[in-house]
């Protein structure tokens, strides 16, 4: 079946299976490896993406659900090689090791930070509850979204269209 | 100023922020392209016979471009056990075939090639297994006996012991003796990334192969003698890698096995595994039944010790199979004890099998002691940390042989305990503890200390040396090639630090290469914390050597006398000394020769890194539920080059070590079927399950390498597991609790509340 939906800003339009999930479809697809699949029961959030403004685990839609929708990944989150306040929160306070997590766990952010812009250490927590990591422990991760709180509200948008995200 | 000590942010994230890092399922190079998909029919059964296999419908399925049993395996040998000690009779095939025995649930018996990833799934389901099931045998205490035999050629479930029985009268002369049995339960190292593999076999005759793994070369070797292929037809490339912990170490079968169905099929596959797949058969940590048995008098004096180790080696012995030896030489620890034993026996039982999990052995050993530490203390009546303080090994800065023959470098055991009681707090947390338990409060506090010592940079099959090369380029970049394999740990960046700090090339302008076996055929990987301490000296080498090539060029150049020239860091080049403007980089000699040097360095001994943990955890005596509320830890590793990075290690090795105290557990029913075969079963531990970490800064430098480097990558964990857990015995002991086993989960807690009221001990 056909399947069209914007991504990162592009418009995008390919055959894929009704089963497909959207994960693959981004992935295999259209080539975006930086979505992650972790697990297969919807539990590490490593395929987090937003999807018209709002953080969804991609391997838990199927790419026909996103018809017509938004989708932002890791790779469009950057503008005119200036990196989103997210990114450079989690580099400047060391907010990744291995990277398996770091894209989910980016999207995720964006979304607790639009949700919550001065969230407190326990509630930067709780908003990334569904989002596992192996390597950090989580102490650089919730520093890291503390740290991008500080650069106001853009740490909760994306910038294809600078639309309000909610997790 | 030195860069040596400073914060750097890494040079890998730019990559990994924006376009991602680039995984083994992540690659689109050409040699893969038009490859095929392998989708591994794994056993259901965790113990019987296979009675048939009929592949017949899916090989018709669509998509399917070939099916593969034992049938069709050939002349292909089975594996023999990874070491040379073991019993052949261990050997695992390939794929189990008719009339041959299955061992655990996720056991190969056949597998698919498809054109589609999905089509695997479909195939796979339709290729009908029949299994005459048998006695599982779940745990060393059922494989002890020998009731059920997994492998009849070999006739006993008991794969190899370590060490001798303690004598009879070995704790006669003491006045208090405690012995309890103890569980270090089986984990799942569980990285992010699963396993996955794939591989080309070019016209040259040559395979390709790029897996997920913490060791190219090793990796590498594995393969080509598992398939019997001459090792220089085997290119293996790791490309980034989604965390390891020790499960990633080496090879798996099925890395090998992608190779050879690539070769048969004449076409690339592509293999990554599920979730759930990776849950039954990528390699697992701990499993160690542990009986300690603890002696000394009432003045807190502890006077003998014995630790005795069943190791569950799971259905076919891995590495595992000799981590408990690590766990009897750190035995003593941190403790000055007269008399020590330790002895383990390994057997195979019906689960998935054991390997290195982040501390690999160590935090088994920390586990046991800190335990009995604490249990002593317990049935004196003395404060666990004065205990500990009347027992340690004195301070030492000269190598120290312990009761339990291992060779300590530097330690100060005593200090390391100090610092983290006054940053934790502790005497205010035992008054608040007091008040606590006189009001009969529904959330009692619990106080855990921990103090360890752990073994890093043993041989792990490649001595103690690592390889580096460092080449400077003409447009004044450099390169450095390491035979260590990071996966999150940050050596592109700490590495360039390193070259950095003797040449004043800017750490941007160092790329680090790793993980190729035609770049770099030798090296020891990354595994055991070993990678800083031995090849990052390597990479500190290279760069020292570098310069004195250099030195003897530019002096020929610029007509001076070597001693004369001095290192420029300004200007990345060596100048005349007392005359500045008269110098010349290392670009422009790079310019004029290729600059390159290539070194091994050889450390002298292993390192042993120590700390000391305080956790404090809030229990529901009414639920039996622990929260943890601080972890204050003290982690020595030496002299630390890039702190912003060791933190990270630590951060990560804390949180699991507190998955294993309170959480994490692999879980069997009695006919050997996982329980926890998905993060959904697992519970993986989450950011609200933590607290954020309070690190206490400690660095005593070992004499092992020149950094003064001791590894850091394991520490974390090993200190905080038996804190946590003693923090989670110590909330309700007021309420007559002596021990909860791994993992302290609400129920456990709950269970021995109610027990200890009804007055059994437990």
């Amino acid at each position: 079946m056909q399947v069209s939906m914007t991504v990162n800003g592009q418009q995008r339009t390919d055959e894929v299976e009704p089963r497909m999930l959207l994960a693959h479809h981004l992935r295999d697809n259209l080539g975006l490896t930086a979505t992650n699949i972790g697990c297969d029961s919807t539990s590490c959030g490593a395929c987090t993406v937003i999807v018209d403004g709002l953080t969804v685990k991609s391997c838990t839609v199927l790419a026909l659900q996103a018809e017509g929708s938004e989708v932002t990944t890791l790779e469009g989150l950057s503008t005119d090689g200036e990196m989103h306040p997210v990114q450079a929160a989690f580099r400047s306070e060391h907010g990744l090791q291995c990277g398996f997590c770091t894209s989910g766990m980016v999207m995720a952010s964006i979304g607790v930070l639009a949700d919550n812009p001065n969230p407190t250490d326990r509630e930067v927590r709780e908003g990334l509850e569904g989002n596992l990591c192996r390597c950090t422990g989580y102490h650089n991760i919730v520093q890291a979204v503390l740290k991008a709180a500080e650069a106001g509200p853009a740490a909760g948008q994306v910038p294809s269209s600078q639309q309000e995200v909610s997790a | 100023m030195s860069i040596l000590g400073t914060r750097v942010v890494r040079t890998e994230d730019p990559l990994f922020l924006t376009r991602g890092a680039v995984y083994t399922d992540d690659l689109t190079d050409p040699r893969l392209a038009g490859a095929v998909h392998a989708t591994f029919v794994r056993s259901t059964v965790a113990h019987g016979t296979v009675t048939s296999v009929d592949t017949s419908a899916a090989a018709e399925a669509p998509g399917v471009v070939g099916v593969y049993t034992a049938a069709e395996l050939g002349d292909l040998p089975p594996v023999a056990p990874p070491l040379p000690f073991l019993d052949a009779g261990f050997s695992r095939p390939w794929l189990v075939g008719v009339g041959e025995r299955v061992h655990f649930v996720g056991d190969l018996v056949a597998v698919v090639l498809t054109e589609e990833r999905y089509q695997g799934e479909d195939a796979a389901e339709m290729v009908v297994v029949d299994i005459d099931p048998l006695p599982a045998v779940v745990g060393t205490a059922a494989a002890k006996t020998d009731g059920t035999i997994l492998f009849p050629a070999v006739g006993t479930n008991k794969v190899a012991a370590f060490g001798e029985p303690a004598p009879e009268d070995f704790f006669a002369d003491c006045e208090v003796v405690v012995r309890r049995e103890i569980v270090n339960q089986r984990v799942a190292a569980a990285p992010l990334e699963t396993r996955a593999a794939s591989a080309a076999w070019g016209e040259d005759g040559r395979v390709t192969i790029w897996c997920t793994n913490q060791g190219a070369q090793q990796a590498k070797g594995q393969i080509a003698g598992w398939l019997g292929l001459d090792p220089a037809l085997v290119h293996l490339i790791t490309p980034d890698v989604g965390g390891g912990f020790g499960a990633k170490i080496g090879a798996d079968q099925e890395y090998a096995f992608v190779a050879w169905l690539a070769q048969q099929s004449g076409r690339p596959v592509r293999w990554t595994e599920s979730r759930s797949e990776n849950m039954t058969g990528m390699l697992q940590g701990r499993a160690q039944d542990q009986v300690v048995t603890i002696g000394g008098s009432r003045d807190g004096r502890v006077q003998a010790y014995s630790l005795e180790v069943s190791q569950d080696c799971g259905a076919y012995p891995r590495i595992g199979t000799v981590l408990p030896t690590l766990t009897m030489l750190m035995a003593a620890a941190v403790y000055d004890i007269p008399k020590v034993h330790a002895q383990a026996t390994c057997y195979v039982t019906n689960g998935t099998s054991i390997g290195a999990y982040r501390g690999a052995g160590r935090p088994e050993a920390t586990a046991a002691v800190e335990r009995a530490m604490d249990l002593f203390a317990a049935e004196i009546g003395m404060d666990p940390a004065d205990v500990r303080r009347k027992n340690f090994i004195p301070t030492f800065t000269e190598p120290t042989q312990t009761s339990s023959g291992a060779t300590y470098d530097s330690g100060d055991y005593e200090a390391a305990l100090d610092r983290v009681l006054q940053a934790a707090g502790y005497d205010e947390l035992r008054a608040e503890q007091a008040r606590r338990r006189e009001r009969g409060d529904t959330r009692q506090l619990g106080i855990g200390v921990s103090a360890y010592v752990e073994i890093t940079g043993a041989d792990s099959g490649h001595g103690t040396s690592e390889n580096a090369e460092l080449e400077v380029h003409a447009d004044g970049t450099a390169t450095v090639l390491t035979g260590t394999s990071p996966h999150g740990q940050g050596h592109a960046t700490t590495w360039a630090m390193l070259a950095s700090e003797q040449l004043g090339i800017p750490v941007e302008k160092i790329t680090v290469l790793h993980g190729d076996t035609d770049r770099i055929p030798d090296g020891g990987g990354t595994m055991g914390s070993r990678s800083l301490q031995q090849g990052g000296a390597a990479v500190h080498q290279a760069a020292v050597e570098l310069v004195e090539v250099a030195r003897k060029r530019a002096a020929e150049l610029l007509e001076a006398n070597p001693d004369d020239l001095e290192v420029d860091l300004a200007n990345a080049g060596l100048s005349v000394k007392g005359t500045p403007g008269v110098g010349v980089t290392w670009a422009q000699l790079a310019a004029d020769e290729q600059l390159i040097v290539q070194t091994t360095f050889t450390a002298n001994a292993p390192t042993f890194p120590f700390g000391a943990h305080v956790a404090v955890v809030e229990t529901d005596v009414e639920s039996g539920k622990a929260v943890v509320t601080r972890l204050v830890t003290v982690d020595d590793a030496g002299t630390i080059i890039n702190p912003l990075l060791a933190e990270g290690q630590r951060h990560g090795g804390i949180a699991q070590g507190v998955g294993q105290a309170l959480l994490e557990e692999i879980l069997y029913d009695e006919d050997g079927n996982p329980q926890t075969s998905t993060f959904a079963d697992y519970p993986f531990v989450s950011a609200t399950e933590l607290p954020s970490f309070e690190l206490v800064e400690m660095a005593t430098p070992t004499p092992m390498n020149p950094l003064g480097a001791k590894g850091i990558g394991e520490a974390g964990t090993i200190g905080s597991t038996p804190a946590v857990q003693s923090a989670v015995v110590d909330s309700v002991a007021h309420l007559g609790v002596r021990h909860v086993d791994m993992p302290a989960t609400s129920m456990r807690v709950w269970r021995a509340i109610q027990e200890a009221q009804k007055g059994s001990t437990n």
